[in-house]
């Protein structure tokens, strides 16, 4: 189990860095710190993805002096589909930010206990 | 070349827990910048310098300010409610 | 001359200029809008009452980790984390959110060691998809940059979508962090509101810096100009509308931080974004739906090639790229302005 691992150490560290963002959106109670783990997670996936699509001793994907060989380039694909997905996550990101600056206007507080709570005591009274 | 990578990826790992045990948010939103600007060189070395261009502007450049101008705000709005605090 | 101004004031453009300036909305009379008013009132009622109950002011809570709080005398609302039955709660939480993450990263792992070797030639991944796209890219779109040619031409719609998502985003940021200036009873404070918070804006920083202002002076244009760079250069070299714009945006934050919104607001203010933003989204739909239907039906679309490695080549990859950065610049811009000040 360990040599393949050593082998696809990318891939390794990828999951490894999930597995720290999963635990930060879990485990922290303030928000902007969870808003951190959730992009660490969005950074993870993309460097898996970008992973799967090099292939050893290849170029970049931009033709060069004509040259059309598919031995010569690496995959495109997951290229493409990172690319958008870095975008999205920054908006995804300015919107929780957003609703962060609201929250703390309305509560007062970073911490996602503490504004339950509140919230709660406002729905009895 | 694998070498240089190793140590980014190591470095990487280490960003990243970093980002979850430091205690003040400044700090923390600094490391997450460079958190992204390894990631950015992980790219290039990867051969797909597209993304690397788009990590540098946008992970390590617009994400952070925004991180930034958030925390920049909730002072700002903690501020304002001391000196209502201090008035009454 | 009369009855020209009043074809004028019937005419299709009037209208559709109203609608694109806000002034007049076809959809304003279905929709359900609550009078603004009983919610902030609700919010100052609502606030200074928490502030008594404390009795100490905000502070201390932000920058606290995972597991101090329950001792610190500072804190805001001891009744939280008070009862023993919560803090077990918390402590049960702490651990079985761990055992989790270690449960997934060690299912991942264990996934990861059976899959493929890293950088090998044969991979179930390296298929016929990428193979067409190497081989006929270049002859198909025109674009050198395969990843450029792929992401605006095989699968244009998509960053399509994509752009929408951007503009959609900065929508919700306007609506949740917009300061309204035009309530009619309380005019007095909510101007007094923003005026605070454009007060509050510039509190940690030096005003017109001069250090600042040189190092601005010197950077600003290099910036622009190598995100127009990008941008042009999406079909020929790493690159393209997204990275150009998000560098656009970077270097127009830059211009606003060194020399304020007075500058700034003379050539980008909120009619500008929504005017950009929109004729660029729908040059892209209507240039990429023509396109597309043209291919479909196997019709001759009349859209040069040229030859590749010009500038001016690879058909409409070259406006859509101009499109997709117009929309991300003026994104990345909205969203730091929306945050400083709440508008425009």
């Amino acid at each position: 189990m360990e040599a393949p691992l050593l082998v696809n150490m990318e891939e390794t560290v990828s999951v490894i860095l999930f597995g720290v963002g999963f635990t930060m959106l879990m485990l922290h109670r303030n928000l902007i710190k969870k808003i951190m783990g959730m992009n660490i997670m969005d950074t993870a996936v993309y460097l898996f993805l970008a992973v799967k699509g090099y292939i050893k001793g290849r170029m970049v994907p931009i033709v060069t002096d004509g040259i059309q060989d598919v031995s010569a380039y690496i995959n495109p694909v997951p290229s493409g589909l990172v690319l958008t997905g870095i975008v999205v996550s920054v908006s995804t990101t300015a919107l929780m930010l957003a609703l962060t600056i609201r929250l703390y206007e309305r509560y007062g507080s970073l911490d996602l206990d503490e504004i339950l709570m509140r919230a709660k005591e406002e729905e009895r009274i | 070349m694998r070498f240089f990578e190793i140590i980014l990826l190591f470095c990487l790992v280490v960003c990243a827990v970093s980002v979850g045990f430091m205690k003040d948010l400044l700090t923390s939103i600094v490391i997450f910048m460079s958190y992204s600007l390894i990631m950015c060189v992980i790219w290039v070395l990867l051969q797909s310098p597209d993304l690397a261009i788009t990590e540098a502007a946008v992970g390590a450049g617009v994400t952070s300010i925004l991180f930034f101008v958030t925390l920049k705000k909730i002072r700002a709005i903690r501020k304002e409610d001391g000196h209502e605090q201090t008035e009454r | 001359m009369s009855r020209q101004r009043d074809d004028y004031e019937k005419s299709w453009w009037k209208r559709f200029k109203g609608w694109v300036d806000g002034e007049w909305d076809p959809l304003a009379s279905g929709m359900e809008i609550r009078v603004p008013g009983s919610k902030p009132e609700e919010r100052v009622t609502a606030a200074p009452k928490y502030l008594t109950e404390a009795g100490t002011p905000e502070e201390g809570s932000p920058a606290k980790g995972a597991a101090v709080g329950s001792e610190s005398p500072k804190d805001p609302h001891p009744s939280l984390y008070d009862g023993r039955g919560i803090r077990y709660f918390r402590r049960f939480y702490q651990i079985m959110s761990v055992l989790l993450c270690l449960s997934i990263i060690f299912v991942l792992l264990w996934t990861v060691s059976y899959l493929p070797v890293f950088g090998n030639a044969g991979n179930p991944d390296n298929n016929e998809v990428s193979a067409r796209y190497i081989e006929r890219g270049l002859q198909e779109t025109g674009a050198v940059n395969i990843v450029t040619g792929m992401i605006l031409d095989y699968r244009a719609f998509d960053t399509f979508g994509e752009s929408c998502v951007l503009f959609i985003a900065s929508c919700c940021v306007l609506v949740l962090l917009r300061i309204d200036v035009e309530v009619k009873d309380g005019q007095s404070e909510s101007g007094l509101k923003k005026r605070l918070a454009e007060a509050n804006d510039r509190i940690y920083e030096p005003k017109n810096d001069i250090i600042l202002q040189k190092c601005a002076g010197v950077l600003v244009p290099l910036i622009l100009v190598f995100g127009i760079y990008i941008v042009l250069n999406g079909h020929l070299s790493p690159g393209g509308g997204f990275s150009g714009g998000a560098v656009l945006g970077s270097g127009l934050i830059l211009y606003l931080n060194a020399f304020g919104f007075g500058k700034t607001e003379r050539f980008f203010t909120e009619k500008v974004y929504r005017r950009v933003t929109l004729s660029a989204l729908t040059f892209y739909c209507l240039a990429k739906s023509y396109s597309f239907f043209t291919g479909a039906n196997h019709l001759e679309s009349g859209i040069p090639l040229g030859t590749p490695g010009a500038i001016l080549s690879s058909g409409l990859i070259l406006p859509l790229n101009i499109c997709v950065g117009l929309v991300v610049a003026c994104t990345m811009y909205a969203f730091y302005t929306l945050f400083r000040k709440g508008g425009m």
